[in-house]
């Protein structure tokens, strides 16, 4: 059974939904504090949503020197799959595992409501289930949700296929003023991915939706050895 | 020596910048005319101990390169003063 790890952050929260979401698909998930250096086996981790260190600084600042986030680099180096959920996010591009900024939303206002994504990149450690394109519902909740990074690195992320998750053009979705409405980005390796919306709050019936339950089905399978785990492509 | 440290962190120009853009309708509402280009960062202040004056500067410039700005979203600019 895959082993996946949800690390705790003082200040996280739908880190008892990832888990049971994680546990719901059919994997062995389990909680590692912050402190910890440990990963205690993972083959997944995955960062949750909330304000880690009270979001001081900027959201995800301080939270990328904890020392689980030292062994969290070390297994997205070695190809391990890392999802990065909201304020997950916000740390995977602090620490330089994604590339970009997630600044204050353009309107202010925090914004917390279901909002309409699309699918577009599917060779993902976690978007292998999804069909590319398929339109999403899922619930965004954040203050900082705002994409940014310079025009050469939007080029490559459009370039080279990595954006995940964007607002739905045609509905206006964007809420937040992100560059190319941009919702999710992956690395070039496919095994480190960062959403703002939340799969684990649709993750069954009882929550009114399943649309992100893929992400977490994903996770039971364990990582053929040729794809996203290893690499391609001379990266080192 | 002590030395202190004053950083300003601003925001990068060309990025919008939400914060300055209300903060500049509200001195509008309040009858400030002809305000414009409002932009609001963040200063910080510490203190640091250190042999001269620029080695105090270069420590802070690693803070910010490291911790205390985002080099993706913003700039810095730094004073040092003995204390």
């Amino acid at each position: 059974m895959q082993r996946v790890a949800i690390i705790r952050f003082p200040g996280s929260n739908c880190d008892e939904d990832a888990l049971r979401a994680a546990a719901r698909a059919g994997t062995d998930a389990y909680y590692v504090w912050h402190r910890d250096t440990d990963l205690k086996g993972a083959d997944v981790v995955v960062i949750p949503g909330g304000f880690s260190y009270g979001d001081y600084l900027r959201a995800g600042a301080i939270a990328r020197f904890s020392p689980a986030l030292s062994a969290v680099q070390r297994h997205a180096a070695e190809g391990g799959p890392v999802l990065g959920i909201c304020n997950g996010f916000q740390i995977l591009c602090e620490a330089h595992l994604l590339p970009g900024a997630l600044m204050r939303n353009a309107g202010l206002s925090f914004v917390s409501k279901p909002v309409d994504v699309t699918v577009e990149n599917t060779r993902t450690a976690f978007t292998a289930g999804y069909a590319p394109g398929t339109r999403l519902r899922l619930p965004v909740a954040h203050g900082d949700g705002r994409f940014v990074a310079d025009p050469e690195t939007l080029a490559r992320l459009e370039g080279e296929g990595l954006v995940v998750l964007r607002y739905a053009r045609a509905e206006d979705a964007n809420p937040n003023g992100s560059m190319h409405d941009i919702a999710g980005i992956s690395n070039p390796e496919g095994n480190v991915v960062g959403i703002m919306p939340h799969p684990e709050r649709a993750a069954e019936p009882a929550l009114g939706s399943e649309d992100g339950a893929p992400f977490f089905t994903a996770m039971a399978v364990p990582a053929p050895t040729g794809t996203a785990a290893t690499s391609t492509a001379g990266t080192p | 020596m002590t030395f202190r440290v004053h950083v300003r962190v601003m925001p990068r120009a060309g990025l919008l910048d939400p914060q300055g853009q209300a903060v500049e309708h509200a001195l509008g509402s309040l009858g400030f005319a002809g305000t414009q280009q409002v932009r609001i960062g963040r200063a910080i202040e510490l203190e640091l101990d250190a042999a001269t004056a620029d080695d105090a500067a270069g420590r802070a410039r690693q803070m910010c390169d490291r911790l205390l700005a985002n080099p993706v979203t913003e700039d810095y600019e730094l004073e040092v003063e003995a204390r």
